[in-house]
């Protein structure tokens, strides 16, 4: 009785969190340039940088490997990138629309509002990036999957974490602070890119922000990344840093949105939200 | 609800409001703008947590337990919208399956001819007219069958012919049902039409409390709108 009972719940939280996927999916599909857009900057991206790195590598002193690393650079950022944004967008999308009283009052819990969006972000990295990364393969003859092997899953998945941990600081911070503050949404993402050592090693920081760059996992997982297409070693150490990292982030972000919604349920701004 | 109160900074919306609704019953919440109508039903459904007193709505806690009767209630406010770029069709479906409603495409055809959607059910919802938006906003509200439909401004934007059909397809709705209607609204023809009970409120107090018919007898005013316009202008409600 009781088991069929916790299964009925399961059952009910799950259609609820297909709801809004839906929800997310038909918004997307009503307008062409949006799923465009997807893959459209991280293209541009990978185009720009491909031929950085061509350049570069002409030159004296350049090395071969340098396009792999810029390439395979761009790419796992932007997975950090659109995993943020996808989670940050797809809630904002709710203020946009005045919409979000409508969920707070729909037995849609705040769980299952934060897993469907992590959901879309999943779709919506897989398609900016995925796409980008096919592109890739004709446009510079690089072959993402190729390069970094089995251990582009877990430097993917890492990366990807930490922009949902993100993504949800900035959505909780937009509700509390209101839709002046979207802008969060990009400022605070480019912060942290100074700090992650995408483009260069984390020996070339200043010594206070190496250990800002410690604490953040994808300064992990690109040390990792280099360390796997320069020394051809998988450096499972890094990674395991990164998994334990994302665990306290994505904690951390957890107890943030909650908080920052009662206090959003406090002082009556879900019946406000909106342009 | 009970010794509820809700403050903002230094200002007070709501003071000391203490009601109950019985099951089944069409209560009408008046007031002045600023009395604290959308903050009271806001408190209700757990949309704004209160500073003081409590709530219980069909037997939960609000806002501590509201997630136990979520599914049992609706609402629709002119302050929110539905997403604009989704279909009619498509916003219902979401929140038909937000709600777990059993044959959402039986109950949107339901919905669609009760409330007359059908001619516009493919297109986006914000390229509906305000009157078309507001029976989208109804269906929305309808969409899983509460037993406690609570409206604020129901029919705010609509032409009187719209007006008058929407009344009594809540009218019927809610005898059929015996779902219990919440309201607030400006309208004094709607509420007496529509409510056995009204609440009136003033400056976040309870300024009085009884049918349409007893408050305008009370009071000694012609129609519910004097007894409005009395409380709103010169105060001096029950107590």
């Amino acid at each position: 009785m009781t088991e069929d009972r916790s299964r009925d719940a399961v059952g009910a939280s799950l259609g609820r969190m297909r709801a809004m996927m839906l929800r997310h999916v038909y918004l997307m599909t009503s307008s062409w340039p949006r799923v465009l857009e997807l893959v459209y900057w991280p293209t541009v991206q990978i185009t720009l940088w491909g031929f950085i790195a061509l350049y570069l590598a002409r030159q004296d002193g350049g090395f071969a490997g340098l396009a792999a690393v810029l390439l395979s650079a761009v790419l796992l950022w932007d997975t950090f990138f659109r995993s943020q944004l996808g989670v940050s967008l797809s809630f904002m999308e709710e203020m946009w629309a005045r919409n979000l009283g409508h969920l707070f009052v729909s037995p849609l819990r705040p769980f299952e509002l934060v897993l469907s969006l992590f959901a879309m972000s999943l779709l919506r990295t897989l398609i900016g990036v995925g796409g980008a990364a096919l592109l890739a393969i004709p446009i510079h003859g690089f072959n993402l999957v190729a390069e970094l092997g089995p251990p582009l899953a877990l430097f993917f998945v890492n990366n990807l974490l930490f922009g949902w941990s993100l993504g949800l600081v900035v959505s909780a911070l937009v509700l509390r602070l209101g839709l002046g503050a979207e802008s969060l949404a990009w400022a605070l993402v480019f912060l942290i890119q100074q700090v992650s050592a995408v483009y260069y090693p984390i020996a070339v920081l200043p010594e206070p922000l190496q250990w800002v760059a410690a604490v953040l996992p994808p300064a992990q997982v690109f040390e990792g990344m280099r360390r796997l297409l320069a020394e051809g070693l998988f450096d499972v150490g890094l990674l395991v840093r990164a998994l334990a990292l994302n665990l306290v982030w994505m904690t951390i972000s957890g107890i943030v949105f909650l908080l920052l919604l009662r206090s959003a349920r406090r002082l009556g701004l879900l019946l406000q939200v909106g342009e | 609800m009970s010794g509820l109160a809700k403050r903002f900074g230094a200002g007070s919306a709501v003071r000391d409001l203490s009601f109950s609704v019985a099951r089944g019953a069409r209560v009408a919440l008046l007031g002045a703008n600023g009395a604290g109508k959308t903050t009271t039903i806001a408190m209700i459904l757990g949309l704004l947590e209160p500073s003081a007193g409590s709530i219980r709505v069909l037997g939960a806690e609000v806002p501590a337990q509201r997630h136990r009767i979520l599914a049992r209630v609706n609402f629709s406010s002119p302050y929110l919208d539905l997403p604009a770029r989704l279909t009619v069709r498509q916003n219902l479906q979401v929140y038909a399956r937000l709600y777990g409603v059993r044959d959402a495409r039986g109950r949107l055809r339901e919905l669609a001819s009760e409330l007359r959607l059908e001619a516009f059910l493919d297109r986006p919802t914000g390229r509906l007219s305000a009157g078309q938006k507001t029976r989208v906003m109804l269906a929305k509200a309808l969409v899983n069958r509460p037993e406690l439909l609570v409206l604020d401004e129901p029919t705010a934007s609509l032409d009187p012919d719209n007006a008058d059909r929407l009344r009594s397809y809540l009218d019927r709705y809610a005898a059929e049902s015996g779902a219990t209607l919440f309201l607030a609204s400006h309208n004094m023809a709607e509420v007496e039409r529509l409510c056995e009970e009204v609440l009136l409120l003033e400056k976040g107090r309870l300024a009085a409390r009884g049918s349409p018919t007893e408050l305008v007898r009370r009071f000694g005013r012609r129609n519910l709108e004097e007894v409005f316009l009395q409380i709103a202008r010169q105060g001096g409600g029950d107590d």
